[in-house]
């Protein structure tokens, strides 16, 4: 498996190795290299960090140390259809709460998770801007607002 | 040196400039408590256990990472020391599997010493506390992360001393935790098994893979002929146990204690020593004059053996093909010990006492067993002998010496000194020298691969011969040889190497020293000496002059590297991937 992830991704792979070229002799260079990785890769599997960790010359456990430290790093893929949730001021006033609540019961996962099957994360977002709409969510490009949390299993049926 | 005066709790001290808050006060007898704090390998002031007052500062200061200015006035007991210092042990307690009584350092253990110590007897933050999987898919490291108590200095000892990482600190604030990346278990890491973070632990957190039950199994299995062979570090170190002091050799006392046990024979893995030197020795000439591929790097190190496996298998064939003493031995007793005797090899049952976890793993590689039935049965460390021991409810202590079992008991002061860094170089260098020149090796104490700098290295010159000799042990410094090996900055003839810092003596299966009695003893010095001494009190030292070994070879093997020794006494290497 392994190596097909690498074989699959062989591009990724270059462009990754271009952006450690260009870190590697700046101070504290594994915070940008795995930024970019993760916009590379989306997610961080365990193949990325192995490279990234051989190609700076530290353990994989310092990469996996700092992955696992900050909530914008993510260890899986992200689903097919990505829910954000706002939980910005008016939405969150509104009972966006809910909304996530019941989209957590749903699809029988926890905030930032992702389905056994792949199609959807469930993420929490800031303000979207669409506060005319309060309770706002997105899913992928599809916004959908004014949520009762009753409406939500028929919005997820649609995609299913 | 320059000098620092301070005072500690109103007690004039006077220590060399560099000194921690924490060293002045031991000089001035002042014991101040630590937990995350060991010496020369994890100073990071993460615990906050060592706290102390300093007149004039603002808040309580880490002593352990303090160093001493002139005229400092430190204080040690005060209400706010007393009361931050139980706070933080109280916090850690909270969240702690505290079941002393079924732990395996249950009175071994800086946490449980510390909270007698601070007379906590009530913990007034009650956590909830998950209930976490303990990680036993290794055959040589178990990892019990309800006793974590994150101090970190698992991780400087992999990290750093050993250049390896496979265990680091994860997510953050309560989530916490000190593990493998991904979820992994430390047996599917590039993990080496050496054992030193268990050494390191201060706590039941990291234990070895415990098999004494199968040895007991085994000494009651009347089908079985049960042999044990002892290491020659375990000698210099299972008297801790029985809290006699480090560096008290017992050999004598640990040969009745196995009798006592009930092993049919008592024999000396030293004698394997003797026996690798004549093959390794062979094999280096061999190399030399038939243009094989050099250096040559010794291959008794299991640890360092997997390393080399994961991180340089462009070396493998540096390897020397050697078995490890107590493989060698397993492989002896399996075929020459069975016919001699009369018994079928499948009844042969072989425990290895080794002061490692890595002959854990080794004793189970598929390729070491050439009767067809594993080499070694079961390896025990230096502390689960302890353990059989007590409780047997033998009385060590006052046991009268006893002796190997001949033949495969027999050694050399050139087998007991394979147990500490540079052993197995010198023991090489005194027969390879008498093979070469034919004539006696004038001093035979090769000094210059004594000691503990991390990479040793002397020249031999043996007639019109040179012998280019490196000795390392730990692993990054071993990393930091081979790189030089590989860039072609340094040529050598011969490596050792040791996985383990200070070799076998130091090894992850010895008697754990607490963090405090580090502060003031060597203990690789304490035992190195006893294994020293052992060898120039021993009547021959020089392997080839073993009378056992000649014996063997006789009767046996027809001379070294021969086809029935590579047979039998050889092996093979495999690459290992790290992480994908
Ligand atoms: S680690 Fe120490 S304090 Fe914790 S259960 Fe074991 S002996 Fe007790
Ligand atoms: S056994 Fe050695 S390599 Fe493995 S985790 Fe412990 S210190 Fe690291
Ligand atoms: S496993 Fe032991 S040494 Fe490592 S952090 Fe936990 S308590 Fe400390
Ligand atoms: S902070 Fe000093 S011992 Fe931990």
């Amino acid at each position: 498996m392994s190596v097909s992830f690498i074989e699959r991704n062989k591009e990724k792979f270059e462009a990754l190795q271009k952006v450690i070229d260009k870190n590697k002799s700046e101070p504290g260079p594994l915070m940008p290299v795995l930024q970019e990785a993760q916009e590379i890769f989306g997610y961080l599997p365990i193949e990325v960090q192995d490279f990234i960790a051989e190609e700076l010359d530290i353990p994989i456990t310092d990469v996996y140390g700092v992955a696992t430290f900050y909530s914008q790093f993510s260890l899986k893929p992200k689903g097919k259809y990505r829910i954000g949730v706002c939980l910005g001021t008016a939405c969150y006033v509104k009972g966006a709460q809910k909304v996530l609540d019941e989209l957590s019961k749903v699809l029988n996962i926890d905030v930032g998770a992702t389905t056994e099957d792949g199609t959807f994360t469930l993420e929490a977002t800031r303000c979207l801007g669409a506060c005319g709409l309060a309770p706002v969510i997105m899913i992928n490009d599809d916004v959908y607002g004014r949520l009762e949390p009753d409406d939500i299993p028929e919005i997820i049926a649609k995609y299913k | 040196m320059e000098m620092v005066k301070l005072t500690i709790d109103g007690v004039k001290v006077e220590v060399p400039q560099g000194s921690t808050v924490l060293e002045a006060a031991r000089a001035a007898n002042i014991d101040i408590p630590t937990l995350c704090y060991l010496k020369g390998i994890n100073e990071v002031g993460a615990c906050r256990m060592c706290l102390v007052e300093v007149k004039g500062a603002r808040t309580l200061q880490a002593s352990c990472v303090l160093p001493v200015t002139d005229g400092m006035e430190v204080m040690t007991t005060t209400p706010a020391v007393r009361e931050a210092r139980r706070v933080n042990l109280e916090l850690i307690l909270s969240n702690h599997d505290r079941k002393c009584l079924t732990c395996v350092r249950n009175q071994n253990c800086e946490l449980q010493d510390l909270a007698d110590r601070l007379g906590v007897h009530d913990i007034r933050f009650e956590g909830e506390m998950s209930k976490k999987t303990i990680d036993s898919l290794s055959p040589s490291i178990v990892r019990d992360p309800n006793k974590c108590i994150l101090c970190r200095r698992c991780i400087s000892v992999c990290r750093n001393i050993q250049g390896i990482g496979v265990i680091g600190a994860t997510e953050r604030g309560f989530e916490t935790s000190v593990e493998p990346v991904f979820n992994l278990s430390i047996g599917e890491v590039p993990c080496i098994n050496c054992g030193q973070c268990i050494e390191a632990c201060p706590v039941g957190a990291l234990r070895e893979k415990d098999d004494t039950e199968k040895v007991w199994d085994a000494l009651y299995d009347e089908d079985l002929h049960v042999v044990v062979q002892t290491a020659p570090a375990v000698r210099v170190a299972l008297g801790e146990e029985f809290g006699m002091p480090i560096g008290t050799n017992v050999k004598g006392k640990m040969v009745a204690a196995l009798r006592r046990l009930g092993f049919d024979k008592v024999f000396d893995t030293d004698f394997a020593a003797d026996l690798t030197i004549m093959e390794e020795g062979t094999e280096l000439l061999n190399r030399l004059n038939n243009g094989g591929k050099l250096p040559l790097i010794t291959s008794c190190s299991p640890g360092w053996i997997k390393y080399c496996e994961h991180n340089y298998p462009e070396f493998l064939d540096n390897l020397s093909t050697c078995k490890s003493p107590h493989e060698m031995m397993g492989a002896v007793l399996k075929t020459y010990y069975a016919e001699k005797e009369g018994i079928d090899p499948s009844k042969v049952f072989v425990v290895s006492i080794m002061p490692c976890t890595a002959k854990k793993f080794e004793a189970a590689r598929p390729e070491l067993s050439t009767s067809g039935y594993p080499d070694v049965d079961v390896v025990l460390t230096t502390r689960e002998l302890g353990r059989m021991i007590k409780e047997a409810g033998i009385d060590f202590v006052n046991l009268a010496d006893e002796e190997f079992d001949p033949t495969l008991g027999d050694s050399t002061g050139a087998g007991v000194i394979f147990g500490t860094t540079g052993g197995v170089m010198e023991a090489a260098l005194r027969t390879v020298a008498e093979l070469v020149t034919g004539e006696p090796m004038k001093d035979i104490e090769v000094t210059a691969v004594r000691g503990l700098d991390g990479v040793k290295e002397t020249n031999i010159t043996l007639g019109d011969m040179i012998i280019k000799a490196a000795v390392a042990h730990g692993t990054a410094n071993a990393k930091a040889l081979i790189e030089q090996v590989k860039s072609g900055e340094k040529e050598y003839h011969f490596i050792e190497v040791m996985g383990c810092p200070g070799g076998c003596i130091t090894g992850g299966g010895q008697p754990i020293v607490d963090a405090k009695t580090k502060l003031d003893h060597d203990v690789w010095a304490l035992r190195a000496q006893a294994i020293y001494e052992e060898d120039r009190n021993l009547p021959i030292r020089k392997s080839h002059e073993n009378p056992s070994v000649k014996k063997v070879y006789d009767e046996y093997f027809g001379e070294p590297n021969s086809k029935k020794a590579h047979e039998i006494l050889h092996t093979h290497y495999v690459e290992r991937k790290k992480y994908v």
